[in-house]
């Protein structure tokens, strides 16, 4: 028996006014929902519009760019534009300086990066809480602040225009972020996995090469990617220690585009595009990383 | 009840002390390289500003001494007040708009539907990862005075008549295309922070508020903002120390030739350096421009210790 008022009662109460109130509140939920659908897709719209118009605008002839009323659509379609960036003078040179550059400095930071991890998430030591804070502290240190010092001391030892000082630099610059993040990768793999691998007859050495360093291997890509978009994005360094045109980056090739070119439009949009490329390809491959990282445990 | 004790290896002393020593060995590298390209570079950054640096000085790779003579020159410089001021207030409104959108948007993708909610996220991984020199190459093709598209849509939408109007005319408009330019940089990284922090938050919490009475700008208010707030500090800290050292938005928008109604502090002090060759008071102006990231960047040390304590 139900009896009015007690908690069943009043349950089978409820029950009935929610499905009286349902077909309202059904159309209601509907048109706001429909309203969230379109602001949702509107920020997306808005948001993508530059970079549309970037491909957009590589792909059309001359003729359909410089037009007073904008073509939204790139037909006729037409590769020329690409033709033309490649073949302005220092591309090719500069991007081989950007790939070049973005691999030693990724070869030496992961090396150091991966030992000082190793050392802040494997042992405790002395000093080691000091070490972290500036890790963290020094990432912080803006490098357009830096650049006077930077460019007299490489200047003093005759090394302005040339590559290793900017190599340097990119190195000091993302070696923190390397560290800090894959010090997360080396502490999140069980030591015990290490010492099982011990008792069964590994030395310390062998447990830790054979069991966590394969382990890190994502941790390791996700860290490259990251350094490599840093570097190969990075401008106001390059344009400042490199003077002569072959042995810029890509970057810096990019933004003297217009000085050195005048607007021309169709072949900077292709440039662009093709700056972009790897970078969105690698982030596209980093992103799950990097949100994960920068988020786990900041909500209690 | 004697308990047999485990046969130890005998440890000489100086494999302890190897062990002991390793992970410094470990770290050396990493400080060594952060040490002579970081912390050496600030050092001599203050140094700098205490000499008069010029040409003649360059050359003989040699500055004289002059004190605080720098600091005295900047401080009674108009355009020194000038530009830091405008700097605070551009990144005032950059930071302001950046975390107030951004807030919105996340708070948006809890409510649309999956499908709207991989568009929007796919838009901001993209606009995440254009490269800056590329993007401010793209505003500049759209804000072209002649055949830019948001001359043409603003017309079209009757906004005013944009019809050969030039933004960089007027330091007020020219700003204005900054702040969105650099606003709309910033919005993927915060809002996809935001929203993971936003999807930690215990759903039962908001729905107990929920019957509790508490409407959805009360619930915003006093149950998630909350547990954001150590999210919320650490984007804001982050977005103010990038929006103060703004640089290649301004520059490369203008065609390297930026007038000093466009100077940030950081383009100021480069102008001062590697414009007119006074390196001693570009130094003055960069530590006064560093001094300010310091007091931002204290508080945000303080809170990412204290968020990796908890995990």
């Amino acid at each position: 028996m139900i009896a009015p008022g007690t908690a069943q009662g009043v349950q089978v109460g409820a029950a009935r006014a929610a499905s009286e109130a349902g077909v309202r509140a059904s159309t209601w939920q509907r048109s706001r929902q429909l309203v969230y659908d379109v602001a949702g897709v509107l920020v997306a719209a808005v948001m993508l519009f530059p970079i549309y118009w970037m491909i957009s605008t590589a792909f059309k002839p001359g003729r359909d760019i410089l037009t007073l009323t904008p073509k939204w659509f790139p037909s006729p379609f037409t590769l020329q534009n690409f033709q033309d960036a490649i073949a302005r003078p220092f591309f090719v040179d500069d991007v081989r300086n950007s790939l070049f550059i973005v691999a030693v400095m990724l070869a030496l930071g992961l090396a150091i990066a991966f030992l000082a991890a190793v050392a802040t998430a494997r042992f405790g030591f002395r000093g080691r809480t000091a070490y972290l804070v500036m890790i963290i502290g020094v990432q912080m240190v803006p490098l357009n602040a830096l650049i006077i010092p930077l460019y007299l001391t490489l200047d003093s030892v005759g090394q302005v225009d040339a590559l290793p000082g900017v190599i340097a630099v990119y190195l000091a610059a993302v070696l923190p972020f390397m560290v800090w993040t894959l010090r997360g990768f080396v502490a999140n793999i069980p030591v015990e996995l290490e010492e099982s691998a011990m008792i069964d007859g590994c030395t310390r050495v062998g447990a830790f090469w054979r069991i966590t360093f394969p382990l890190v291997g994502p941790g390791l890509v996700a860290t490259a990617i990251f350094g490599f978009i840093q570097a190969w994005n990075e401008y106001i360094i390059a344009y400042v220690l490199l003077s002569s045109p072959h042995n810029q980056t890509l970057t810096v090739w990019l933004a003297s585009f217009t000085t050195n070119h005048g607007p021309q439009w169709g072949p900077l949009m292709a440039g662009a595009t093709l700056t972009g490329l790897p970078v969105v390809a690698f982030f596209l491959v980093l992103q799950r990383y990097l949100t994960g990282g920068l988020t786990a445990g900041a909500v209690k | 009840m004697a308990i047999a004790t485990p046969d130890l290896e005998p440890v000489s002393d100086r494999a302890v002390r190897r062990a002991r020593l390793l992970p410094y060995a470990l770290i050396s590298p990493s400080l060594a390289v952060i040490g002579g390209v970081l912390a050496f570079p600030l050092g001599m950054l203050v140094w700098l500003s205490l000499q008069h640096y010029g040409l003649k000085e360059l050359i003989a790779h040699q500055g004289s001494w002059v004190g605080i003579d720098n600091y005295r020159a900047i401080v009674a410089d108009p355009l020194f007040q000038q530009v830091l001021i405008r700097t605070l207030l551009f990144t005032f409104a950059c930071v302001t708009l950046t975390v107030g959108l951004s807030t919105l948007i996340a708070l948006l993708l809890l409510k649309v539907r999956s499908a709207v909610r991989v568009i929007v996220m796919s838009a901001l991984v993209f606009v995440w990862a254009t490269p800056v020199i590329v993007a401010v190459d793209v505003w500049q093709w759209m804000f072209d005075y002649e055949f830019g598209v948001i001359n043409y849509v603003l017309t079209q939408l009757h906004v005013g008549n944009f019809i050969h109007h030039n933004w960089f005319d007027n330091p007020g408009q020219g700003w204005a295309v900054f702040v969105v330019i650099v606003v709309w940089g910033a919005i993927p990284f915060v809002t996809i922070t935001l929203f993971a922090g936003l999807l930690q938050v215990p759903g039962d919490i908001i729905d107990a508020a929920h019957v509790d009475g508490a409407g959805a700008w009360y619930r915003f208010w006093f149950v998630t903002a909350p547990m954001l707030k150590p999210l919320f500090l650490i984007v804001t800290c982050l977005s103010t120390i990038w929006d103060f050292g703004v640089f290649n938005q301004i520059y490369v928008m203008l065609n390297q030739r930026p007038s000093s109604d466009f100077y940030t502090i950081a383009i100021y002090s480069y102008r001062e350096s590697f414009g007119v060759t006074q390196y001693g008071l570009g130094a003055a102006i960069a530590v006064v421009m560093v001094l300010v990231l310091v007091v931002v960047t204290l508080f945000y040390v303080r809170e990412t210790v204290k968020v990796a304590e908890v995990t």
